[in-house]
């Protein structure tokens, strides 16, 4: 049986929600093996072997820190794929998975394609966006191993209980004259993360403030949501740009997405159509947006947003 | 200073996509400027004029009609530009990165080169890593924030949950440019009349001599089923999302 390898990504010693999922994915093309950047394999094994992790391979390259050089850790994940022969590493398509995974392809000369909604190990084939999510794109990659991201929330984690086998891999890799990351600011953080988020709740230029959002982030806290914002209201200044959803801003694939006071425009929905269900709130009966959602309510945000945290809390 | 930026004729994300012969598309639709390069052009401009001195160079693989795209960013400032020609509607990352790699490289080595993150067409994300790789240099993407210390660039991206990370790499780098890294002008007449008189060479993407090994092919393309008009529900505020409230926990089962 083939072997599928998954980069285990962890942030704050934490496994990243949507790595389980993507476990699940692999596992549909052999035995999964997890590779883990941060030295804390140990830590992770006993989650990752509910969710079917066959062999952990604890990556370590004399004391050098993974997460301070990205291109030593994309050189550590390549020669991870070698060592132990994997037909394919998925990984998810965060902002660090997606660099990762690109240059692990770069070092191993591989094929590369990022921001999947699915992957076929029957024909290693991939289903992705082109156009602005207007069309799918199935690609096959002819050549072995290949690389690929799958964007979060594309499949659901299936608990599938085995014994993992944790191993320590030692390897050589040189940090000479290369990019460094020499600091992060975590200023504009604290938000709940948009991309792992099972349900989100956007607002739209009607908002009309930053304070407005207070009423998103009411309804959000009971529903355990994200919060995000249209490209015109982060234009207008009501919200930062990593609040963005859409084209320029975040895509998202959450089960739940309740859009107040959004237009429904073409960028907006690059960004969040494959959302499971869709509901849109907005006082125009015309907008383009309830041809595009699932469930529809022509009414004021103001009006309908404090009423749906007050329905929640029954 | 010397720039490179590279550039991408792509479809407006506005124009609807219509799929001809599995793996194509009707090409007869508005192109624009992939949003994320005109990012890149916008710092390359600004650096050089800041500067003073210094040439803008840009470099677009794609067909004939890449000239207009071409001819839009000299009118944001780039000075003159390289159009390998190519038929195909879509030219793998790898054989893109490859073309790019031979054309800067034949026309002086760059002090910076410039690019989108990704483009919004195949939305591949991997050229200028594959451009990296080419022409050994260090990249970056995603970057919303530039800056050269005298000979590091020193670049932010965005991570998760809005952090920001910090990166110092030497120079001459690449950097894939995004939302948030700068306001992108909107070249005035003048400009765009003397952007017609801008040289625009062109190379056959044949005389290149380069193979792709991307290792992948493009097997299908399929339009994606949009979902037809919304159920509105109906009654009281109160009605409304009490229903809803519903449905969602007991229907669709999603909260």
């Amino acid at each position: 049986m083939s072997k599928i390898g998954v980069f285990i990504e962890t942030a704050d010693q934490k496994i990243k929600k949507s790595v389980l999922g993507i476990i699940f994915a692999a596992s549909r093309g052999g035995d999964v093996v997890g590779f883990v950047l941060d030295g804390l394999a140990s830590k992770y094994k006993k989650s990752l072997e509910e969710y079917g992790v066959t062999e952990l391979v604890n990556l370590t390259a004399s004391g050098i820190e993974f997460s301070k050089y990205p291109e030593a850790a994309g050189e550590a994940l390549a020669q991870g794929v070698k060592a132990f022969g994997v037909a394919a590493l998925l990984g998810v398509s965060s902002p660090i998975g997606n660099d990762l995974l690109a240059r692990t392809a770069i070092a191993l000369k591989a094929p590369l394609a990022l921001d999947c909604m699915d992957v076929d190990f029957t024909d290693n084939s991939v289903k992705k966006s082109h156009f602005s999510g207007k069309a799918i794109a199935t690609i096959e990659m002819t050549a072995s191993p290949f690389v690929c991201g799958i964007r979060p929330n594309s499949f659901d984690a299936v608990q599938k209980p085995v014994t993992c086998n944790l191993i320590d891999h030692n390897l050589t890799v040189s940090t000479e004259g290369a990019i460094t990351i020499t600091s992060v600011d975590k200023k504009g953080s604290g938000q709940k993360d948009l991309t792992e988020a099972n349900v989100i709740i956007t607002g739209g230029r009607p908002i009309g403030s930053s304070e407005n959002f207070a009423l998103l982030e009411d309804c959000a806290k009971i529903l355990d949501a994200a919060v995000g914002a249209s490209r015109a209201a982060v234009d207008s200044g009501y919200a930062p740009h990593s609040m963005q959803v859409g084209q320029t801003g975040k895509i998202v694939s959450p089960k739940l997405y309740i859009g107040c006071g959004l237009s429904g425009s073409v960028q907006h929905f690059a960004g969040m159509k494959t959302s499971k269900v869709i509901v849109a709130i907005n006082t125009d009966k015309d907008a383009p947006i309830f041809s595009k959602s699932d469930y529809g309510i022509i009414g004021d945000l103001f009006e309908v947003v404090p009423a749906l945290t007050k329905a929640l809390q029954k | 200073m010397r720039i490179y930026v590279c550039v991408k004729h792509v479809p407006d994300t506005a124009a609807n996509i219509n799929i001809v012969n599995d793996t194509g598309y009707d090409r007869q639709v508005k192109y624009v400027a992939n949003p994320y390069d005109e990012y890149g052009v916008e710092e390359a401009v600004t650096l050089v004029e800041k500067a003073g001195e210094g040439e803008v160079i840009a470099v677009c693989v794609g067909n004939e009609t890449s000239a207009n795209t071409l001819k839009s960013v000299m009118a944001m400032g780039v000075h003159r530009s390289i159009l390998v020609k190519t038929d195909e509607q879509f030219s793998s990352s790898a054989l893109i990165a490859k073309a790019l790699a031979k054309v800067i490289e034949e026309d002086g080595s760059g002090d910076l080169i410039f690019m989108g993150k990704q483009s919004v067409d195949s939305e591949g994300m991997q050229t200028p890593y594959r451009l990296g790789a080419e022409l050994n240099l260090p990249v970056v993407t995603g970057v919303v924030n530039f800056s050269l210390e005298g000979s590091k660039t020193i670049v932010q991206r965005e991570i998760d949950g809005g952090a920001r990370e910090s990166l110092s790499m030497g120079t001459p780098c690449i950097i894939g440019a995004t939302k948030g890294l700068n306001e992108p002008r909107f070249p005035k007449l003048p400009a765009i009349l003397k952007a017609k008189k801008k040289e625009i060479k062109i190379i056959e993407i044949s005389s290149l001599e380069i193979v792709d090994d991307a290792g992948c092919r493009l097997k299908k393309l399929e339009p994606v089923k949009e979902r037809s008009n919304a159920r509105i529900l109906e009654g009281t505020t109160e009605d409304i999302v009490n229903s809803l409230v519903k449905i969602l926990r007991e229907e669709e089962k999603v909260i």
